[in-house]
């Protein structure tokens, strides 16, 4: 029998979910709660309307750190990766904060902005700069020569030559960063989440455990975000096959 | 000297461009490499150029210092009498490869250039050079989706839609299949037969250069000089089997240094 290439992941994940099942059946205990067990918790979670409450919680956290990143790094790198003397300045302060991970600045965070919203935003915001920065250079970097004198042939303004050339030239390596990065704040929107503030799906994993170790809640946390996570970099996929922005380099 | 014929121009005609004792010398980590030495050239209205000789000697180099892109080190270039500062739309480049916008359609770019006229102008001009170029039926078609051929015709459209006066070649038929190669010479002449431009040409394929030009300019290896300035006169459309074609064929051969018996 051929089975439809859609079905096969659904087939699979059935299969892994029943195998859970069927473990925890034979040896219930305190390790891991089964899938049914999961599922209702996510049912509880709906009832009580928690769950929309805090999915739009995290999803408006990550919209404005990841945003707010974007909207400083990417012109700021597109800046620094066009004219060479910037880049050198800027490039070992770069290497130096890069490596730091967004979660160490979480106490600096909640000094700075208390614990709440302010505080998650500016942690997402830090772990997005540095990846957006560093795509934006190199995607400068990147553009082939021709297209750059071709540009200058046809007697373009400067802001023409910018939206016409170099911009276009930069989106498809731009659109792969972006989508990286979104999957970074998500990781990060967590975290923040488990210590700077009190809604959310980092908080209600924490929440869950602390409260009466609710590890039904606890999973239900995890695959909520899993689902959300696949959804976020699906969306941004969609993006990268819109006809003028899919081409590519390695093309020809 | 060769340099001496060069300047020489046939009589009534009128002087396009002028190369004066252009010299080009890069700087690489301290070291100065000259690529280009002495270039003296005038070209006329309405010529046909080739440039040859061997690769890496400089060829792309004067191509890109006449185009405007790179500047020279010594020397002087002038158009119509004005001195070459940089890049001009009224000299357009067409390049090797890659060099259509990958993120516009064939239309988007023939009408690259020209943001300046009014859309129904701007309409008119396309279609006139999709059909200059025989690409009717791909207006909507990304370059991805088109061959190396139809990618070098869209790059000659674009560049003509501006209206230059002076069409830089630089080996625009190399990377493609020697079939389609010779259609595409076919093709260029029969524009350049209808819109009568100034054509600089570098190549360094010798029959491209005998099939096409009026005159044929071979550059030494590096540091590139003039060495010959070699008039083809022979009517189009050229038999390329006739005596004076192999003739002077066989002459440019001799004069880059390759036999022509294998």
């Amino acid at each position: 029998m051929k089975i439809p290439v859609w079905l096969r992941p659904v087939l699979l994940i059935a299969a892994l979910l029943a195998v859970w099942q069927v473990a925890i059946n034979r040896h219930p205990g305190q390790l891991l709660p089964g899938p049914i067990g999961v599922a209702s918790g996510i049912v509880d979670l709906m009832q009580h309307g928690l769950l929309v409450k805090y999915v739009v919680a995290s999803l408006f956290r990550v919209t404005w750190g990841f945003g707010l990143a974007a909207l400083v790094a990417i012109p700021l790198g597109l800046m620094l990766g066009w004219y060479r003397r910037g880049e050198l300045a800027f490039y070992p302060l770069v290497q130096v904060f890069r490596p730091i991970s967004p979660l160490a600045w979480t106490p600096i965070a909640i000094l700075w902005f208390g614990v709440g919203d302010l505080a998650a935003i500016f942690l997402i915001f830090v772990g997005c700069f540095f990846p957006l920065l560093l795509t934006a250079m190199s995607a400068v970097h990147n553009i082939p020569a021709v297209y750059i004198n071709a540009g200058r042939n046809f007697g373009l303004s400067s802001s023409a030559f910018v939206s016409r050339v170099l911009y276009p030239a930069v989106v498809p390596q731009l659109l792969i960063g972006l989508r990286i990065t979104l999957g970074i704040a998500w990781l990060v929107v967590v975290a923040a989440e488990m210590i700077a503030v009190s809604s959310g799906l980092g908080f209600l994993i924490v929440d869950a455990r602390n409260a009466g170790n609710r590890y039904d809640l606890v999973v239900a946390g995890m695959v909520i975000i899993g689902v959300i996570g696949l959804l976020l970099d699906l969306t941004m996929r969609s993006l990268e096959r819109v006809r003028s922005f899919h081409w590519s380099v390695a093309e020809d | 000297m060769a340099s001496a014929e060069a300047v020489v121009t046939a009589a009534g005609t009128t002087r396009k461009l002028r190369i004066q004792h252009l010299g080009k010398v890069f700087e690489r980590d301290g070291e100065s490499v000259a690529a280009l030495e002495d270039i003296n050239l005038d070209v006329t209205e309405g010529e046909f150029i080739c440039i040859v000789g061997p690769s890496g000697c400089g060829k792309s180099t004067l191509l890109n210092v006449l185009a405007g892109f790179l500047p020279s080190t010594s020397g002087s270039v002038t158009i119509d009498g004005e001195a070459v500062s940089g890049p001009d739309p009224r000299r357009i480049m067409v390049f090797q490869e890659r060099g259509v916008f990958p993120w516009l359609t064939v239309e988007g770019n023939i009408g690259f250039g020209l943001s300046k006229l009014t859309r129904a102008q701007r309409e008119e001009r396309i279609a006139h050079y999709v059909q200059t170029v025989r690409l009717q039926g791909f207006e909507n078609t990304y370059p991805s989706d088109l061959s190396g051929g139809m990618k070098q015709r869209l790059q000659v459209a674009r560049a003509l839609a501006v209206n230059p006066d002076i069409l830089y070649l630089d080996e625009p038929f190399g990377a493609l299949d020697s079939i389609t190669r010779v259609i595409m010479r076919g093709e260029l002449l029969r524009i350049w037969q209808t819109e009568r431009r100034t054509i600089l040409f570098v190549t360094h394929d010798i029959d491209e250069a005998v099939q096409m030009a009026d005159r044929v300019v071979v550059l030494s290896s590096r540091p590139a000089r003039i060495e010959e300035v070699l008039t083809i006169d022979i009517p189009h459309p050229r038999n390329i089997s006739s005596p004076r074609y192999l003739e002077l064929r066989d002459e440019l051969l001799k004069q880059i240094g390759l036999a022509y018996e294998i």
